[in-house]
């Protein structure tokens, strides 16, 4: 029984001077959703290459489904499935093509393989476009593909970098769900996302990565328990949000905050007292690692 | 941790090869361009030379039957010259990073540009050959001779392909390799390909004799003409095997080096 499903200790990487990950410890059990966070160029895509066996390391170890990924890649390659960051379709082939070519390389017979593509095609609502060569898709329809291509087998690890980017509403949430049943029937699934909104929704555990290191670790609700309690909003009359000010939470606390407002903000403007949100505790983090490492 | 949590079947290496080469070949299908230029430009080669310089190349008008060869390797070179933008491409692609984080033998997605190039490039073979019967080509070659010269030919097809390739993991963009894979169509002009190299100069004779294209031509050459071989074959299979070898050892150096960088 396999409790931990992705472990790594001290994970390290440069680019020549340029230090992207400066010793990531981070510890992933079976079948949870994990998401990860971090502003642009903290390094989420080239973490998701080294536990993929795509990077090596500078320093560190880390085991995916048991397997070294430095010594063991062959047993790390047959547990997961990835979607990278930017798509990686054939262009040249159709999407039916390109979904049986990915079911024959993955074991399945070719009747097989021909089932799972009309399912998938189906799925992913592209059943229309099935016969098209991929280089005249849409952008969306492009990353639809490019997952469907992730899930033609089932592996214990999927891993998926910023898998919503560019999908309109409707194939975001059909996205959610496709998760949350890959989830339920006992895969490990560790993603990247931007959108906050989606960690909240989905991750059963979050991690936040700045300047190289992990900067906070928990559930969604920990991560908002630590910057405090209730967020006082301050509106102008055409209820835009003007300031966010994160209270401790307790009456005393709020009652300061908006007495605070009745001398200093301007005329018409209105408050709106709500809980925080992932999207403050990301800020708070993120900005305080940059200021910190400023100094 | 139910049926999911199984390891993973892989695919054999059977088949990793034949979806690769079935993948490559769709491929060649599709490029409407290269294909016409990979059909055309035999037909044109073999007007051109027969019609145009075979006059005054030799009035006798037997430059047919001499020149047929030649035109055999121009083509292939040209042909397999296209494997460098085609591995480029795929090196530049985000589906490389798909494959290689797969239970497969990666690369075998060049084996499977390698293979769809030796099929044109045999296909183009036999469009020379048809025209060229068209245009005069007589040969006395029985089928022991044909075989040999087909396998002289194959040989080199697979040699320059797994150069190209080579060529094309090193170049950084598809018209980068496209590029460097210009340089070596140069070769058969400067080669007994067209000219016996008894007519050059002495400094360009030296480089027509010891450079690869003179003795492989040679070799088809008197295959088709039934002249004594000598040891010319030895010479083009001793060339083809040196530059095939060298270019799959230098094209998995490069692939392994290129993981995780595009
Ligand atoms: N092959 C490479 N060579 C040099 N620098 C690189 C390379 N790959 C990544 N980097 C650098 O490493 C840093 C982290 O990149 P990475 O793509 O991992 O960030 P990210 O967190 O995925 O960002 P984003 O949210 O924009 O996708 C960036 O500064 C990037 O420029
Ligand atoms: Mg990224």
């Amino acid at each position: 029984m396999m409790n931990v499903a992705v472990e790594m200790k001290g994970l390290r990487k440069a680019f020549g001077d340029h230090v992207v990950l400066d010793g990531i410890d981070l510890s992933v059990p079976s079948g949870a959703i994990f998401a990860l966070l971090g502003p642009n160029g903290a390094g989420k895509t080239t973490l998701i290459h080294i536990l993929s066996t795509l990077v090596a390391p500078d320093a560190g170890t880390a085991r995916v489904a048991g397997y070294d990924i430095i010594t063991d890649k062959e047993g790390v390659k047959r547990s997961i499935s990835l979607t990278g960051q930017f798509a990686a379709v054939d262009e040249v082939l159709t999407a039916e093509e390109n979904l049986r070519m990915m079911g024959r390389l993955s074991g399945l017979t070719a009747v097989d393989a021909r089932t799972r593509a009309t399912e998938l095609l189906e799925s992913f609502d592209l059943a229309a476009a099935a016969r098209q060569r991929v280089r005249t898709y849409s952008g969306g329809m492009r990353r639809r593909l490019d997952l469907a291509l992730s899930l033609v087998v089932s592996r214990p690890i999927l891993f998926l970098d910023e898998p919503t980017t560019g999908l309109d509403t409707q194939s975001r949430r059909a996205l959610w769900n496709t998760i949350r049943q890959l989830a339920a029937k006992g895969v490990t699934v560790f993603l990247t996302t931007q959108y906050l909104e989606e960690a909240d929704q989905l991750a059963d555990a979050i991690a936040v990565i700045a300047g190289g290191r992990v900067v906070a670790q928990g559930t969604a609700d920990q991560l908002k328990s630590r910057i405090g309690g209730e967020v006082v909003e301050l509106r102008d009359e055409n209820d835009e949000i003007i300031r966010e000010i994160p209270t401790g939470g307790g009456i005393r606390d709020v009652k300061m905050t908006i007495d605070e407002l009745v001398r200093t903000a301007p005329e018409g403007s209105r408050v709106n007292i709500r809980r925080p949100s992932l999207d403050d505790v990301f800020v708070a983090l993120t900005t305080k690692e940059v200021e910190g490492s400023a100094i | 941790m139910t049926s999911i949590i199984k390891p993973a079947k892989t695919a054999s290496f059977g088949t990793t090869n034949a979806v690769f080469i079935a993948r490559s070949i769709r491929h060649s299908v599709r490029n409407t361009e290269a294909l016409v230029m990979a059909i055309a430009l035999p037909i044109m080669l073999m007007l051109l030379f027969t019609y145009v310089f075979g006059g005054a190349i030799d009035h006798g008008g037997h430059y047919v039957n001499y020149v047929v060869p030649g035109i055999i390797l121009l083509c292939a070179g040209f042909g397999s010259s296209s494997t460098a933008v085609d591995v480029a491409g795929d090196m530049t692609n985000g589906i490389i990073d798909r494959f290689r984080t797969m239970p497969i033998r990666s690369m075998n997605v060049i084996v499977g540009h390698v293979i769809a190039s030796l099929v044109r490039n045999l296909v183009a073979t036999a469009i020379v050959i048809g025209v060229a019967l068209l245009v005069g080509f007589r040969t006395s070659a029985g089928i022991m001779e044909w075989l040999g010269a087909v396998g002289v030919i194959t040989l080199f097809i697979l040699a320059f392909t797994w150069l190209y390739a080579a060529i094309g993991l090193v170049a950084g963009s598809p018209s980068a390799a496209s590029g460097y894979g210009f340089a070596l169509l140069f070769l058969p002009y400067l080669s007994s390909a067209f000219v016996p190299t008894h007519t050059m100069p002495a400094w360009l004779r030296g480089v027509a004799d010891n450079q690869p294209i003179t003795p492989v031509i040679e070799t088809i050459r008197r295959l088709l003409t039934g002249t004594p071989i000598q040891d010319a074959a030895w010479w083009a299979v001793g060339w083809c095997m040196l530059i095939l070898l060298a270019s799959c050892v230098w094209a998995s150096l490069m692939f392994d080096r290129k993981a995780g960088r595009r």
